[in-house]
């Protein structure tokens, strides 16, 4: 039986020669996704914008009427609406701000939310009512800061975890692979102005975990091949430690990309933003584990020597090992 | 590394059966069909954004809190001193900035005044409640601790979820979900439910009714300028009612509370055909209204409910029977509300709608199709890519998987955890990475064989080098899962617990077991090459 090899046995490309224009490339890209965000704004869904917010599936049409919807809601005295488009062309979701006093009276919003379904039908009776949320200001805000205080306690704590297990150059390595990774990911909601809900914030952090995964498993190689090469020029190690876990990463991200494709393709609309997300978060964390964590180790003045053991490293070893028993 | 005594094997193999086996009931949900009652039947439940429902978020007010003990301090007060013998008299009563301050008409009286009301500031609990201090040897004032208010705070909310958790039984609704959230927050979810107005009108009613005394006294010009006469306050009548729109005044203290009932019923009136509420005091309740009707025949009472006046009888004769009457103008709706909400207790602390969201059936149904056909095209994919790459060893892999979303679905229901929409991409990304230790492992194990290992030490080795990087990326991976979990419910929250427990499962079934295969098979067939 013939197995399929993806990748070559013993490839030998030297992904370090372009290191620097790599991650000046990566670098462009990390500024340019925050200009996005700085300039464009993300469009914050009712989670984290607050108000009322109707979604309506057009049963009968392919594209929801979306410019004549905005008319028609603008006209019912309740500022600016936001309509999009949500998950599928058919979809959109209308969020309307609510008056500062309707936060006391709820039904205000209840009521808000029912004159806008009532406009909308009035002139389509194919549109079907998919949801109808009201999130207060309040709470908005404090799904805003919960949304923030994870991000940085998960960047922070798997950052320390690298640390304490490798060196903390590594950690300082995974912590710009992943400050990348997320830029990146916010970068792209800017710019498509995709709805951004909690549901995004989810997959940055399921990004988070699983674009570390790539960093750890070349790191541990890299680790390996420190102890075993002591000769070995820095840069060629680097690539043999890439060149080596080559097969697995290419294997690893096809099988996560392949699973989550007819996710995208087929599956629920509502899950288009978070399933995209995670999908472009899945390219560029692979390649942040090469191009980000990488290099940072050269710069960061890792060598060979860096890890032999020193008397005093010993120490700490032998501390350690107490400390566990 | 590859060898398995026979206990090892039995158990883990009986874990692997015993956490799939209770995902059966799930699956034959899902599948249309019934599981049989007799069987026991973890389920999954399905999140309101699958299943379709009402979510609301309610949310408690700390100063109606402070007012409301406050006033009962007042009212223990007034009693405290109006019972002492003799009588210790007091003026110049205010409410003013959160405090209870009142002058002592004698300032000989301050110690049996203090004597009096300390016992009163401790609660149940060892926390000290208020602070009593003296002004100028005569003035005493009382304010409240920051101790007491939280601690009342969390009595409040602690019945008032009961409150609301009664009040929706009453509505009849399948698997409603109420529970506190935070220190002032409840959530209530109900599946299934379209339209939440009936639910939001039942649980966003106080329902604190009163019975207070009209103050006669009060001149009609006073009480539309909103002047009320010391010792009354002003009360609108409620909309609807005959009199809405003007207002009365009522004696402040002295009046009966609602929470004395034993039943509330909404009936018809025989007479004139109006919608009406009976209620049934207990015995405390009983006299209390015996006495306060006995009292004042002749003179008009006010019915006010969450401070609105339904209306204000005349006390014909003493009502000694211990039931009575309430119109307001109901609709039969309202009456029945009214009825429930007075049964299941009137709610300690107004609570208000902070977040509401409403998802429809259809869209629930669809996305579970939807998900399920991506996760089975995902799947298939997955397994072909696997056995076409590592043959022998994809097949481990792929059964690995099988036994991974099974035990995801079992242990899931075992906990009682809900599967959300974002679950469903949960389960993709796991079926996905969870793989992820087989590629790891087999690339470490063709690795070895190139470099000339023999059969079982490129296995051993392999097993053994790639095990650090797995448990380090799983590691990191249950961080960010955890990182995920602050979000306190919903559909982000049923995403954490899918990527969670797919981590722990997706490690025991994807190196343990597939550890096991292989030794079973090197033990077996004893090969010199391997195909990897």
């Amino acid at each position: 039986m013939k197995l399929l090899k993806l990748v070559p046995d013993n490839t030998n490309i030297q992904f370090l020669k372009l290191r620097v224009p790599f991650f000046l490339l990566s670098l462009v890209l990390i500024l340019g996704s925050w200009i996005a965000v700085g300039v464009n704004g993300l469009a914050f869904g009712v989670d984290f914008a607050g108000g009322q917010e109707v979604r309506m599936t057009f049963t009968q049409q392919t594209v929801a009427p979306i410019p004549s919807l905005r008319e028609k809601i603008a006209g019912l005295g309740y500022g600016e609406p936001v309509v999009q488009e949500f998950g599928a062309p058919n979809q959109v979701s209308i969020r309307v701000k609510l008056p500062d006093d309707a936060a006391a009276a709820p039904d205000a919003a209840k009521a808000i939310g029912e004159r806008v379904i009532a406009t909308v039908r009035a002139d389509h009776v194919d549109a079907r009512v998919d949801g109808n949320d009201t999130v207060s200001g309040k709470v908005a805000g404090e799904f805003r800061n919960q949304a923030i205080l994870a991000l940085l306690a998960a960047m922070a704590a798997v950052s320390v975890y690298i640390w304490v297990r490798f060196e903390w150059q590594f950690g300082v390595g995974a912590m710009f692979a992943l400050v990348h990774d997320v830029s990146i990911t916010l970068g792209l909601f800017a710019l498509t102005q995709w709805e951004f809900s909690l549901q995004i914030v989810a997959a940055i952090l399921a990004i988070i975990g699983y674009s570390l995964n790539d960093t750890i498993v070349v790191y541990d190689r890299i680790r390996e091949n420190l102890k075993k090469f002591r000769k070995m020029e820095m840069g060629a190690l680097l690539d043999l430690s890439v060149n080596e876990t080559l097969a697995r990463t290419v294997m690893t991200s096809l099988t996560l990309f392949i699973a989550l494709i007819p996710l995208l393709l087929f599956g629920p609309p509502s899950l288009f933003g978070m399933v995209a997300a995670i999908t472009v978060g899945l390219f560029v964390g692979t390649y942040s584990s090469v191009y980000m964590a990488g290099p940072l180790l050269i710069w960061m003045g890792v060598t060979t020597n860096s890890f032999v053991p020193t008397e005093t490293a010993l120490d700490k070893q032998e501390k350690l090992a107490k400390g566990q028993g | 590394m590859l060898d398995f005594p026979l206990w090892k094997k039995l158990s883990l193999w009986a874990i692997t059966l015993a956490a799939s086996l209770l995902a059966l009931p799930s699956l034959v949900n899902v599948a249309g069909l019934d599981w049989p009652e007799a069987l026991p039947s973890p389920q999954v439940n399905l999140g309101l954004d699958l299943a379709g429902g009402s979510h609301l978020l309610l949310e408690a007010k700390a100063t109606d809190v402070r007012a409301q003990r406050l006033e009962n301090m007042e009212e223990t007060v007034r009693q405290l001193m109006r019972n002492a013998s003799p009588r210790i008299r007091i003026g110049d009563v205010s409410t003013a900035g959160g405090e209870l301050s009142f002058i002592l008409e004698n300032a000989a009286d301050i110690d049996r005044a203090r004597g009096l009301i300390e016992p009163t500031m401790q609660g149940a609990t060892t926390v000290r409640e208020w602070e009593l201090r003296v002004v100028d040897g005569q003035r005493i004032v009382l304010s409240q601790t920051e101790a007491g208010v939280n601690q009342a705070i969390d009595d409040a909310m602690d019945s008032a979820t009961e409150v609301v958790r009664r009040r929706i039984d009453e509505l009849g609704t399948r698997e409603p979900t109420i529970i506190r959230q935070g220190e002032t927050r409840i959530v209530v979810q109900v599946p299934g439910l379209q339209d939440p107005e009936a639910l939001k009108a039942l649980v966003g009613q106080t329902a604190q009714l009163e019975f207070k005394l009209v103050d006669l006294d009060a001149l009609p010009t006073n009480i539309q300028a909103g002047i009320a006469p010391p010792g009354s306050e002003i009360v609108p009548y409620a909309p609807g009612t005959p009199g809405a729109g003007s207002a009365i005044a009522v004696k402040r203290l002295g009046g009966i509370r609602g929470e004395n009932l034993t039943g509330a019923q909404a009936e018809r009136d025989p007479q004139n055909g109006q919608s009406v509420v009976t209620i049934a005091f207990d015995a405390q309740g009983g006299a209390k209204f015996a006495k306060l009707t006995t009292e004042n025949v002749g003179r008009p009472f006010a019915i006010i409910l969450d401070g609105q006046v339904l209306s204000a009888p005349n006390i014909n004769e003493p009502i000694l029977g211990g039931r009575a009457q309430i119109a307001g103008s109901f609709t039969p709706e309202s009456s029945n509300n009214l009825a429930i909400a007075l049964r299941s207790g009137a709610l300690p602390v107004p609570l208000a709608v902070v977040e509401e969201r409403t998802v429809g059936p259809d869209l629930g149904a669809d996305s579970i199709r939807k998900g399920l056909i991506a996760m089975g095209i995902g799947s298939l994919a997955v397994i072909a890519l696997m056995i076409a790459t590592y043959g022998r060893f994809g097949i481990y892999a792929t059964v690995a998987l099988v036994f991974n979303v099974l035990m995801l679905l079992g242990l899931m229901a075992l906990g009682g955890f809900t599967l959300s929409l974002p679950g469903i991409a949960g389960f993709v990304i796991t079926i996905g990475a969870a793989v992820d230790a087989n590629v790891l492992i087999n690339e470490r194990i063709r690795e070895e064989r190139a470099r000339g290992r023999r059969v079982i030490a490129a296995v051993e080795t392999g097993y053994k080098e790639a095990s650090r990087a797995i448990f380090d990326a799983n590691l990191t991976n249950l961080i960010s899962a955890l990182a995920l979990g602050m979000f306190g419910s919903g559909p982000v929250r049923g995403f954490a617990v899918v990527l969670f427990i797919g981590i722990i499962t997706s490690v025991f079934t994807g190196v343990t077991l597939t550890r096991m295969f292989v030794a079973g098979w090197l033990r077996k067939a004893r090969p010199n090459d391997i195909t990897i």
